[in-house]
């Protein structure tokens, strides 16, 4: 059973579809491409996936469950995180608490544990400090722990958002356009660690991006959005050589 | 009758109260900050008009425009040194708390100038009252005066702010500080411009309040200040039509409640029909619904 | 003083906050058993304390939670009326003063979490100035029930009225125990300065923690990007609800506290009404939005300014207004960041250095 599967997934705006009839099949442990022109509604996508926005009809299964519906706090629980186009970081908050943070809903303690310091506070807190370390280390950002977040450069913020995402132990990675504003040795360096996280996590990923490079250097399969609909989907090297989508992105 | 009469006090009060939220709404809507001095300049204002007229001896008119000057002057004064500063601090906080300093030193300043006696305030509308149906339902010449003022402005206001480049500025500066910046607009200006209407339409507001309402005190403007900011609220802050409904409809509710529930709970219905507006309309009557952009 | 080297950022700073306050405490008793402290000044002590609590609790709100309240004085409110109502009727019951005052505060607490839990519900769902003037209309509106309020004990129980004290019906040798606008007469004085200073202590203890903890990580967490908590798990409504409630709370034990220091409990505009709320908000600002050390001192420091300017008689008032104005625009305007930067770099060059070494 594939992972994630969505079928005629459908919401409209004001009278306008944005997205029509989409369809995907994703297979754990797969890097997946969704690709498309300014507009084609690929983040509205993801916010249909996250429940952000309620579909107007559609299904989502993961893992053979309906999440349409659900909560985006209940669908991040049943097994779905993301990173945000304009990174959306705890800014005021140390990169540790950032990724403490969304351990949240993995190590529990009461609130009243907390403020009397009881000793399952500690407890939870040490584990809390190991866990995120450990994370952070994996994406090169464990010196910076004690940074606050708005004060790390560009790129390690990238980094930080999708290691918080991690940390709510998905299923499903989603990343929005992940080397937007990244300069090409950048863009190396997270493609690197996109399949890194893919293999060390055995994360199935589904990214969308502008970036061909990114694109054809690591995605397996792609699935191609114009209009709200989709135009192509299959192997990465055949859907960027299908005509329909190179004329959708060089116009005709 | 009584129901009627309730009704035009209401229309009356609700007047003063829409002229007020006026100064807040446009000052919100442009410089995205609550004004929380505003209603300390009616008071300002009213002390200049009474001043005017029994220190000077100035005819009421005079006394009004004298009042609308000098409230102008101190607006855009008090927009330059105190707001204008803050305009991009890191919190939007600081300019509201300042607004609440220059608050205080409005109401100390007043105090020490004039005292924290009541004045009588004399009427600036010579206006008689007109009887109809009879003499049982009574219109005094403020109510009357104060209604059709307010019509007369809220249709200027309008006006302007449509057709004129001025208001243009201001609705382009409201909807996009930089943008409007790179098309020319002189955004302080502009700003500036709204305070000194706002304080004029505020020193207009001050006048027929306490004509209708004769005691003056240092803080006659604070409650008033407060509802019309309801209002404003109410109505949609940042939006013009919704300061001239939302400050309508609380001068009807507020006399209403005090007619028929309860003088004193009147102010805690004021502010319970706002609740529950807020709680079915997040943004007011009239405020746009802006959904964050994810 | 190894210790408190080893221990963490954080941890320091709390332990400096808590000392400075048992510091401000000892050197206050000093004083006042040396016969350095005027009447005035003890008169202000006890009502500190409860603006202290107050500030670091409203605190909570604004700078942890990130929302703008304007009613934290109508908690107080809840606290003050609800505890004095309560000792008012125990006082033969319960003679010990301590254990009385120890569920006065236990109750106005409560009471005062609980309205703030009540009042959340419909207020956190909106945002920004709406929620804000939504708190102020709250805080209105209790503090005029309070003045509408009448509340009687006979021997056939209590009897209410919101009319006055003569349609209570009350039987011969009942009381008037809420009077409307009268308020509450002849609550026992039970308030310390002791208990005042164990109060904030308490308060700072349950601020401090829950800031580094969990949910106060989750609270914060909301407060920097609410679409971001929510992608991560963090239930928004039960965080916010949360604070909110805490933070009334403790806002209705400095009601409490208020409250058992005056010899008549009513509810006025400068008390309970908006403007005690603006004041309280003053503190917090300008100590710092999320800095609770900072709304100690600024409480501390605009409680007294107007007492220590009282020589200057009519003129006290004004000055506290222009300080007011001229402190947020030097601590807050981007220009005089920027001067008091460049300022610091030509006094001390080598403190920038030293930071960026620090960190």
């Amino acid at each position: 059973m594939a992972l994630l599967e969505v079928k005629n997934l459908g919401i409209s705006f004001g009278g306008l579809k944005a997205v029509n009839e989409f369809q995907v099949t994703i297979e754990k442990g797969s890097l997946y491409g969704l690709i498309g022109p300014n507009g084609a509604g690929k983040t509205t996508i993801f916010n249909l996936l996250t429940g952000v926005y309620k579909p107007d009809e559609g299904i989502i299964l993961l893992d053979g469950e309906n999440i349409v519906g659900k909560k985006t706090i209940d669908i991040n629980k049943a097994g779905i995180a993301r990173t945000f186009q304009n990174i959306r970081l705890f800014k005021d908050l140390s990169v540790l608490d950032n990724v403490k943070a969304g351990l949240h809903n993995h190590y529990n303690y009461s609130t009243l544990e907390g403020i009397f310091r009881l000793p399952k506070y500690y407890k939870v807190e040490k584990a809390m400090d190991e866990k995120a370390m450990e994370l952070l280390d994996v994406f090169g950002l464990a010196e910076e722990a004690h940074t606050l977040a708005s004060n790390l450069p560009y790129g390690k913020q990238r980094k930080l958002e999708i290691t918080r995402a991690l940390a709510t132990e998905p299923k499903l990675l989603l990343l929005d356009e992940p080397a937007a504003g990244m300069n090409p040795n950048e863009t190396k360096e997270l493609m690197d660690t996109i399949s890194f996280v893919r293999d060390k996590f055995d994360m199935t990923i589904l990214l969308i991006e502008h970036d061909m490079k990114l694109v054809s250097g690591i995605c397996e399969q792609l699935t191609v959005l114009n209009f709200g609909q989709v135009l192509a989907e299959g192997r990465t090297s055949e859907v960027l050589n299908n005509p329909e989508v190179i004329k959708a992105y060089l116009g005709e | 009758m009584s129901f009627i009469s309730y009704l035009i006090n209401g229309i009356s009060l609700g007047s003063v109260y829409a002229l007020i939220a006026l100064g807040y709404t446009m000052v919100y809507g442009i410089a995205k900050m609550l004004n929380f001095a505003h209603g300390d300049v009616i008071m300002i204002g009213a002390y200049v008009a009474l001043t005017a007229m029994t220190g000077a001896g100035l005819p009421p008119l005079a006394a009004v425009l004298a009042a609308m000057v000098f409230c102008t002057v101190l607006g855009v004064t008090i927009e330059r040194i105190a707001y204008r500063p803050l305009r991009n601090a890191a919190s939007s906080l600081a300019v509201l708390i300042t607004a609440i300093g220059v608050s205080y030193l409005l109401q100390n300043v007043a105090l020490l100038i004039f005292g924290a006696n009541t004045k009588s305030f004399t009427s600036v509308v010579s206006l008689k009252p007109i009887s109809l149906a009879g003499g049982k339902l009574i219109i005094s010449g403020e109510t009357i005066v104060t209604i059709a003022c307010c019509i007369i402005i809220m249709i200027a206001l309008t006006l302007f702010i449509k057709k004129t480049k001025a208001g243009q500025a201001m609705r382009a500066v409201s909807e996009d500080k930089g943008a409007a910046q790179l098309m020319g607009i002189n955004v302080n200006g502009t700003i500036a411009l709204t305070f000194a209407i706002g304080s004029a339409l505020a020193a207009i507001a001050g006048v027929l309040l306490c004509s209708a309402y004769p005691t003056l005190t240092p803080y006659t403007g604070s409650m008033p200040g407060i509802k019309a900011f309801v209002a404003a609220v109410f109505g949609g802050i940042g939006s013009i039509p919704g300061a001239m409904i939302g400050g309508i409809l609380l001068g009807i509710i507020e006399i209403f409640g005090k007619a028929y529930i309860s003088t004193q709970m009147a102010d805690a219905i004021v502010f319970a029909v706002l609740i529950v507006v807020l709680i079915v309309k997040p943004t007011g009557i009239l405020g746009k619904n802006i959904q964050e952009k994810v | 003083m190894k210790k408190i080297k080893k221990m963490n950022k954080t941890t320091k700073s709390n332990f400096i906050t808590y000392l400075m306050v048992i510091v401000i405490y000892l050197a206050v008793q000093a004083m006042s058993m040396t016969g350095n402290l005027s009447s005035l000044m003890k008169g202000l002590l006890i009502p500190l304390c409860a603006y202290v609590i107050l500030a670091v609790s409203l605190n909570l709100t604004v700078g942890i939670l990130g929302e703008l309240s304007l009613g934290h004085a109508g908690f107080m409110c809840v606290g003050a009326f609800s505890s004095a109502f309560f000792s008012k009727c125990m006082v033969d019951v319960i003679p010990s003063s301590g254990l009385r005052f120890f569920l006065a505060i236990l109750l106005g607490t409560a009471m005062a979490g609980l309205f703030g839990f009540l009042i959340g519900i419909p207020v956190l769902r909106l945002k920004g100035d709406y929620l804000a003037i939504v708190t102020l209309a709250f805080g209105e509106i209790i503090k005029n029930i309070m003045n509408l309020l009448f509340i009687g004990k006979d021997s056939a129980g209590f009897h209410f009225s919101t009319k006055d004290s003569m349609s209570l019906g009350l039987k011969e040798g009942g009381t008037v125990i809420i009077n409307g606008p009268q308020g509450i007469t002849g609550t026992p004085r039970d308030s310390t300065f002791t208990i005042g200073v164990i109060l904030i202590l308490i308060t700072l203890f349950i601020v401090l923690n829950l800031i580094n903890s969990r949910s106060g990580r989750a609270i914060m967490a909301i407060r920097d990007n609410r679409i971001a908590a929510e992608s991560v798990g963090i239930d928004i409504t039960k965080y916010k609800l949360m604070a909110f409630s805490i933070s009334a709370a403790l806002a209705g034990s400095a009601g409490v506290l208020y409250a058992h220091n005056l010899a008549t409990l009513n509810a006025q505009p400068k008390n309970f009404g908006y403007n005690m709320s603006i004041m309280i908000l003053v503190f917090v600002v300008l100590g710092g939005i999320g800095n609770i050390r900072g709304s100690i001192i600024a409480a501390i420091v605009l409680t007294l300014l107007p007492e220590l300017l009282r020589g200057l008689n009519d003129y006290r008032m004004l000055i506290y207004a222009v300080v007011l104005i001229v402190m947020m625009l030097f601590n807050w305007s981007p220009k005089a960041i920027e001067w008091r930067k460049r300022i610091m770099v030509k006094i001390r060059p080598g403190k920038k250095k030293d930071e960026k070494e620090a960190a």
